[in-house]
């Protein structure tokens, strides 16, 4: 296996008494999408100021293709992009300056920046724009200009903090798109998002932080194997069946009932379904309606993180990404 | 470099394309400096004529004179009214001032002037909130009231020189020796005053009171063939006021770069410090020199301000004021919290700065505490050294305590500035 193109070890990060990032590791490689999650005020976007080198961290380092994160960080900040979770767009400069712009802060070459200005213009499909001002765009337009603008310099790393943010469908598919032609152009993405379908779709490996460290780290699958139940079977019954009995039953990880509402936790659907429903007739208990379903990154998000809610008022961690209260 | 450049050249660009950041910045002080350039004086016009009302309750020769000697007065425009309509003018604020001659004055005024009791009272009414019109009433009056009084007191066949001269010798209280001269200066006069009136037309002239001096008025300006062109002093002062809070808008822009995470962007490329900030201390200063320029070609094309000192340190001059205006957006930036907030105070500052620097009134009419204090405000330095290289024509030795001054509240502005800015989100 090739060696990882960015490397995160042990970041920390405090703001006073308040632990933001208490340590969080991880690595990421060439051609990969590495889904970063976690709830309001874990650490996420501290961990991501901290990768892309404007949160100075407490201990902890960075390295990206050899270039560690210290010191004068110029040579490693070349090589990495930044799309913020905000439009950091010039409202009033036209959409292509805007591209040139952070383009010369990489030290692109005159020579070269206007043409690489238009090849990322062209591959966020806003070409035919290049010359309006962003204040003219949709949100969608919007967001993908602020990705061009981080892809100008032709960065290793692409760090997207929940680029989808307030987009329709079409821009939201056109960004998939546009992520998808740079994974396989070998770039290696970290990308946070609330969306959790969004990572299952984009991501290769997904880390979960919680309280300011990693709680899991792996594949889709790999995470969804961790929960008891990876597949339910859910039946409306009459009557009161042996949950002691449903449970000895093989493949059965876990048995619930609420009223009417019986929820069946199988390790495999197709293979244990048909012994369950056996099993009933034979109690006689009846069963009315059957249906089935397959965990999603939610539960295990949910599972890992638990279902409390983490906006300011009631998490002071959440405190510094409570809008209404930074406003 | 290149980084530097391009934010530089974003900054501008930005700038020059915002339509309401340029009417601010160029031609809001144009017309304002035009404005009170007009008002104090423009080039030689007089300043405008104070409207006051004459109430004559005396109706006699020597009140006709005084009010027809008011009249004359070009500092003054003159009209006879009622005292109740006089006084009520003056408290609607259409008459700057009401004087009243009162009945008995034409009789009473010539013996008040050997020192007599019996004094005639004018009474003046003045519009208070036009204080100075006070001081300057006073002196007309003093003027206009002196001048036929003792005329007529010198006219042949004049009847005060008689009432005088029984007014003293009836005088018991008087002693002897001191009636007895002043009855021969009465009879010394009578006789000068005969043969004045029987002498041939041109062969000499009849004595007559006059003020006892010519006055010569020269300003005191550059040279004294070049008159003092009051638009120089109103377009260094609303120059320095909207370049400042050209500054603030700017400052106010690096706050808003923050929230709309544009500060994240920058911190996350390869930038040091020193352009981040530098960019933006050189692209204010740059702003405010071509905002600078533009006032003054406009100063000197349209109203014939010229640079009538040193313009190597007129420019010298400029140059502080720009970079003290970067070093005192950069400190709004480092202690301002919110865009919004920040922008009220930081306007509030602006204008109290410039207000004490002189700009909207010479500070000599401050009090002579607030006088000293304006000396520690840098606007009034800025003001002070662009009077110096325009109207005032002084060398370069004169712009260079301005300047000194200037850039030692750059330096300060500075070092606070980088103490407080907050670099980390």
């Amino acid at each position: 296996m090739q060696p990882p193109v960015l490397q995160a070890q042990g970041f920390r990060k405090a703001y006073g008494d308040r632990v933001a990032v208490a340590d969080v590791s991880f690595t990421l490689h060439a051609g990969e999408v590495l889904g970063l999650l976690g709830p309001n005020g874990a650490g996420k976007s501290t961990t991501v100021g901290m990768i892309a080198g404007f949160v100075p961290p407490d201990g902890g380092s960075a390295t990206l293709g050899g270039v560690t994160l210290a010191g004068d960080a110029r040579a490693y900040k070349r090589r990495i992009g930044l799309v913020p979770q905000d439009l950091a767009l010039y409202e009033e400069l036209p959409a292509q300056a805007n591209v040139e712009l952070f383009g010369a802060l990489y030290g692109l070459p005159a020579a070269r920046l206007k043409e690489r200005a238009a090849e990322v213009m062209a591959l966020v499909g806003l070409a035919d724009r290049a010359r309006d001002k962003p204040a003219t765009f949709s949100g969608g337009m919007k967001r993908r200009l602020n990705i061009a603008c981080a892809l100008v310099h032709d960065p290793d790393v692409l760090l997207l903090d929940e680029p989808t943010a307030g987009v329709d469908p079409q821009s939201r598919n056109a960004i998939f798109d546009n992520i998808e032609a740079l994974k396989r152009a070998g770039k290696a993405l970290i990308y946070t998002t609330h969306y959790m379908e969004e990572v299952e779709r984009l991501a290769d490996r997904i880390v979960i932080i919680d309280h300011g460290r990693v709680v899991t780290t792996g594949t889709l699958a790999e995470l969804l194997r961790t929960l008891p139940a990876p597949q339910t079977l859910q039946l409306d019954i009459d009557g009161a069946p042996d949950l002691a009995a449903l449970r000895a039953l093989p493949g059965v990880t876990q048995v619930q009932r609420e009223g009417e509402r019986l929820t069946i936790g199988l390790d495999e659907l197709s293979a244990h379904a048909a012994g369950v429903l056996q099993a009933l007739a034979a109690a006689g208990v009846p069963v009315r309606h059957l249906s089935s379903g397959r965990a999603s990154l939610e539960d295990v998000f949910l599972a890992l993180t638990g279902r409390q809610l983490r906006d300011c008022h009631r998490d002071p961690g959440a405190h510094t990404r409570c809008k209404p209260c930074w406003r | 470099m290149q980084a530097l450049l391009a934010l530089m050249r974003k900054d501008l660009v930005l700038y020059f394309s915002n339509r309401r950041a340029v009417l601010m910045s160029i031609v809001a002080p144009i017309l304002i400096a035009a404005f009170f350039g007009s008002l104090f004086g423009g080039g030689n016009d007089k300043p405008a004529n104070i409207a006051v009302a004459v109430t004559d309750l005396d109706r006699s020769a020597l009140s006709a004179r005084v009010v027809a000697s008011l009249r004359s007065d070009s500092a003054l425009s003159v009209s006879e009214a009622a005292e109740a309509d006089a006084i009520a003018q003056v408290r609607a604020g259409k008459l700057r001032a009401a004087v009243v001659l009162p009945a008995g004055f034409g009789e009473r005024a010539g013996g008040a002037l050997f020192g007599g009791a019996d004094k005639p009272e004018i009474t003046l009414h003045y519009d208070p909130s036009q204080s100075m019109v006070l001081p300057l009433m006073r002196g007309l009056l003093a003027q206009h009231v002196m001048e036929p009084v003792a005329q007529n007191l010198f006219t042949h066949g004049a009847p005060l020189l008689n009432q005088l001269r029984e007014q003293v010798s009836r005088n018991a209280t008087m002693p002897a020796d001191q009636r007895s001269e002043l009855q021969g200066m009465f009879d010394s006069i009578v006789r000068v005053q005969e043969r004045a009136a029987s002498a041939p037309a041109g062969a000499a002239l009849a004595p007559s009171f006059s003020v006892p001096f010519t006055l010569r008025e020269q300003q005191a300006s550059s040279r004294p063939e070049v008159a003092y062109n009051s638009y120089a002093h109103s377009f260094a002062g609303m120059g320095v006021q909207f370049i400042l809070l050209m500054g603030v808008d700017l400052a106010v822009g690096l706050l808003l770069m923050r929230r709309l995470g544009l500060w994240k962007r920058l911190r996350a490329a390869p930038l040091s410090r020193g352009v981040l900030l530098g960019s933006h201390v050189a692209s204010t200063s740059a702003i405010a020199l071509v905002i600078f320029t533009v006032i003054y070609a406009v100063a000197m094309v349209a109203f014939g301000v010229r640079v009538q000192g040193s313009a190597l340190g007129f420019v010298l001059v400029l140059v502080s004021f720009a970079l003290l205006t970067a070093s005192f957006g950069l400190l709004i930036a480092a202690l301002g919290r919110t865009p919004e907030a920040t922008r009220g105070l930081a306007i509030l500052a602006t204008l109290l700065l410039v207000m004490l620097g002189g700009a909207w009134v010479p500070s000599f009419i401050f009090p002579a505490w607030l006088q000293t204090v304006s000396l520690a405000v840098p606007t009034r330095w800025a003001i002070d050294g662009l009077d110096a290289m325009t109207w005032r024509g002084l060398p370069l030795g004169a712009a260079l305590l301005p300047v000194a001054v200037m850039l030692g509240f750059t330096t300060a502005f500075f070092a606070l500035a980088l103490a407080r800015f907050r670099w980390d989100e």
